[in-house]
Order: structure tokens, then sequence, then C-alpha cells
């Protein structure tokens, strides 16, 4: 069977590749402390030395759109093309070609409709910086298989909180059920508070620090007795009207599953978002 | 009031280099040529497929027109679409890092929570 080497959840902030790769005037000030703190998380997953990536994204009305919206969809191609023309445009994203592991993508759609997920599937995606971002902060060299995963955080009606812990903790089981000796690392990328196209879009921090430090306490403990118990589809609006992306992590807190305290954790109050880091090792840290 | 359409203008455009700049640049020509052209398009469709119906209100096409981002959000246009799209047309013109953006927020500061429904 396929073993779980690390279980990962960040943010997906799509200007850290430009800040970055700036140099002189244009570098912020920033940018080494991010960069520092990347490179500290990227180890955390080459210790692993995974051979596929699961990948949990949202899209961000890229690919995925209102005549045909999933809820959850799983990917299953032998390529996928990355980054789109308005990210290349917005972040400076570069475009990226990642390999599909099929053979993953069908046993999780399989295995994930015998266990009550009505997945969606698609044989032709391009994805966005949902799942590049972390290909870029974790494994720059994108030289592993992928299998995509995304989430309607974006379009309501959305899923309950609960639904997004309850796929987490299928996917952990249907990986591990994968009749593979690959190495699997799991990696989904989130929000904590954010607001876009609002008000309290892009002050100096994220719209509301108290619900980050609560946010990230309950993710590192895997405390998610209370984060189930506070967060609902209506409570998520307060913190910042693109908060429901934290559901994201509340779908690999269901991975790392309950009460399981992650091994690596970070974070950086950067403007307009609080970015924060987590790996867990399920098996053990590497030595 | 359609939100549905709204967010297929802001979606479709913001896809299109072209269409970008033709909304910068020319807004009460492209909303017309859109609404005419590609409001009824099934997207991912032969255009024998068209639907039939889809029509903005007057509101909404003087919103549109008008680049009146604070109205879109009023009306219940998806934000981030709206964002995303202004951003294209007008960061060019800061003078400062994130100005643009920083105003675009300031000019909904009379929005308190709940904000306008999203859902379509």
């Amino acid at each position: 069977m396929a073993s779980i080497v690390a279980v990962i959840a960040s943010t997906h902030h799509p200007f850290y590749y430009k800040a970055s790769t700036a140099t002189g005037e244009d570098r912020p000030p920033f940018a080494d402390e991010w960069t520092r703190k990347i490179l500290a998380f990227r180890e955390t997953l080459t210790r692993a030395n995974p051979d596929v990536l699961v990948m949990v994204g949202s899209d961000h009305f890229h690919q995925l759109w209102l005549d045909n919206m999933p809820q959850f969809l799983v990917g299953k191609a032998p390529f996928y093309d990355a980054n789109w023309y308005n990210e290349e445009r917005e972040f400076g994203l570069p475009r990226l070609l990642l390999k599909g592991q099929e053979d993953l993508s069908a046993h999780i759609l399989r295995a994930g409709l015998d266990d009550g997920f009505d997945l969606a599937f698609s044989n032709e995606l391009r994805i966005d910086h949902s799942i590049t971002c972390p290909i870029i902060t974790l494994r720059p060299e994108a030289d592993l298989p992928i299998v995509p995963i995304y989430t309607n955080i974006f379009a309501p009606p959305l899923p309950q909180p609960k639904r997004f812990v309850q796929l987490g903790e299928s996917i952990r089981k249907i990986v591990e059920s994968w009749p593979s000796h690959l190495r699997v690392a799991i990696i989904g990328t989130g929000h904590l508070s954010l607001e876009l196209g609002g008000p309290r879009q892009f002050g100096p921090h994220g719209p509301d620090p108290e619900f980050d430090r609560r946010a990230v306490e309950w993710i590192a403990t895997g405390d998610l007795d209370n984060c189930l118990r506070e967060v609902t589809l209506d409570s998520l609006h307060s913190p910042g009207n693109a908060t429901h992306g934290f559901m994201d992590f509340m779908l690999m807190m269901g991975v790392a599953g309950a009460g399981a305290k992650a091994d690596h954790v970070d974070t950086l109050d950067l403007f307009h978002t609080m970015e924060a880091y987590f790996t867990w090792y399920p098996n053990g840290a590497p030595a | 009031m359609s939100k549905y359409l709204l967010n297929k203008f802001l979606y479709t455009v913001d896809r299109d280099p072209e269409l970008v700049e033709r909304y910068r640049e020319t807004p009460g020509e492209l909303v017309s040529w859109w609404e005419a052209e590609r409001a009824n398009t099934v997207l991912n469709c032969i255009t024998g497929e068209a639907s039939t119906w889809l029509r903005f209100t007057d509101e909404e096409r003087d919103a549109l027109i008008a680049h009146d981002h604070v109205r879109l959000f009023e009306l219940g246009a998806h934000p981030f679409l709206t964002l995303t799209l202004f951003i294209a047309m007008f960061e060019r013109d800061n003078k400062e890092p994130l100005e643009y953006q920083k105003a675009f927020g300031a000019r909904l500061a009379h929005f308190d929570m709940p904000y306008p429904d999203i859902a379509t």
C-alpha cells in the first residue's frame, strides 16, 4: 500500500513568486523574511522524499464556472497546463506543465464515490495558483506527478465545513489504500481571514487578526472539535468575504487527523493576509 | 436582475486580453456588443446551441458601462470577479503600490455586514 509521508497545508499567496524573484528597488522589504520561511517550509517536503503529490486547492473561476459548477472535482489527465493569462498579468506567475498520476486519480475517484462523495472529474484541466503556488514554494523543480483536487469555496451554495473535514479524512484513507509502493505527500492550500473586492481588502494585515490567531491554533493542534464548533458557512463571512477558503484548511485538518499536532508551524504577517504554513509527518519525522 | 449574467460578463472579459482593453477604452461599445453577441452563448458550445433569454437590466447595463464597481458590489456581482477585472484595467494607473486596490476598497467603506448576497 502507498504511504503518506507528509501532509502539508498552507496559504497560496500569488505574490510570493514575484516578491521572491524581485531584485533591487523592486524587491519589497518583506521578501527576504518571506523567502527564509518558505525555504524552511520547503525543506519539510524535501525531507519526506515523496514520489507523488496529491494537491487540494480551489479554482478561482479560471476553469470551473457557474454554468456547471462542481463542489469537489478530481483531475484525471496525463498532464496539466498551469496558470492562466490573468494570473500571469496580475501576479507575474509563470506558465507550467505538470505531469499527472492517472492511476492514483482513478483510485481516488472510484474509492471516493464508494465512500459517499459524488466527485466530479476532469480529463482536461488547466490548473491555477491555488495548486501552482505550493509547487513554486515547496517543489519549484515541478518534477513530481500530481493529482489535483479542486473544491468549491467560491460559488454559493457551498458544502458545509464538516463536509470538507470528512473529505479530508476520506482522502487520507483512500490514499493509504492505494495499491502502490509510492510515497505520497498530500498538500492543500486555503486562506485565513481574507477580503477581496470588499471594503476591508488590502489593509496592512488580514482583515481579522483574531480569527487568524484562533485558526492557526486550531490547525497547529488539530483541534477539530473547537474549529467545527465555531466555524459555520454563515460565521465565515465575518472575518472577510473570501474567508470560506478556510474550509480547505479544515479539509487538510481532516487529512492530518483529529488531535494531530503539526510538526512544522510558521506564520508571516503580510499586507492583507496572514501567511501560514503547516506540515505533519503521519509516520514520524524523517531522519 | 441577472447576477449570473453580470458574473458571466466579468468572467469572459477578464480572461481575454483584447476584451479587457476594449472594456477599458470603450465600455459602452463593448457592453452593447457583448450583450448582443456573447450573453446568450452557451459556453463551450457552437452558436447554434445559444440560449435566447439572457439580458441585463437597465441598472446592470448602466453599472457596467460606468465602470461602477460600487454599484456592481451592491447588485451582488461576485466581488472576486469585479476586483480582478478592474485591477486589470486600472492598476496600471497606480502611482503608488496598491493605490488602486486600496481606493477600490475605500469606495466600498459604506457597506456593513452582511454584504449583498452573491449567490446566483
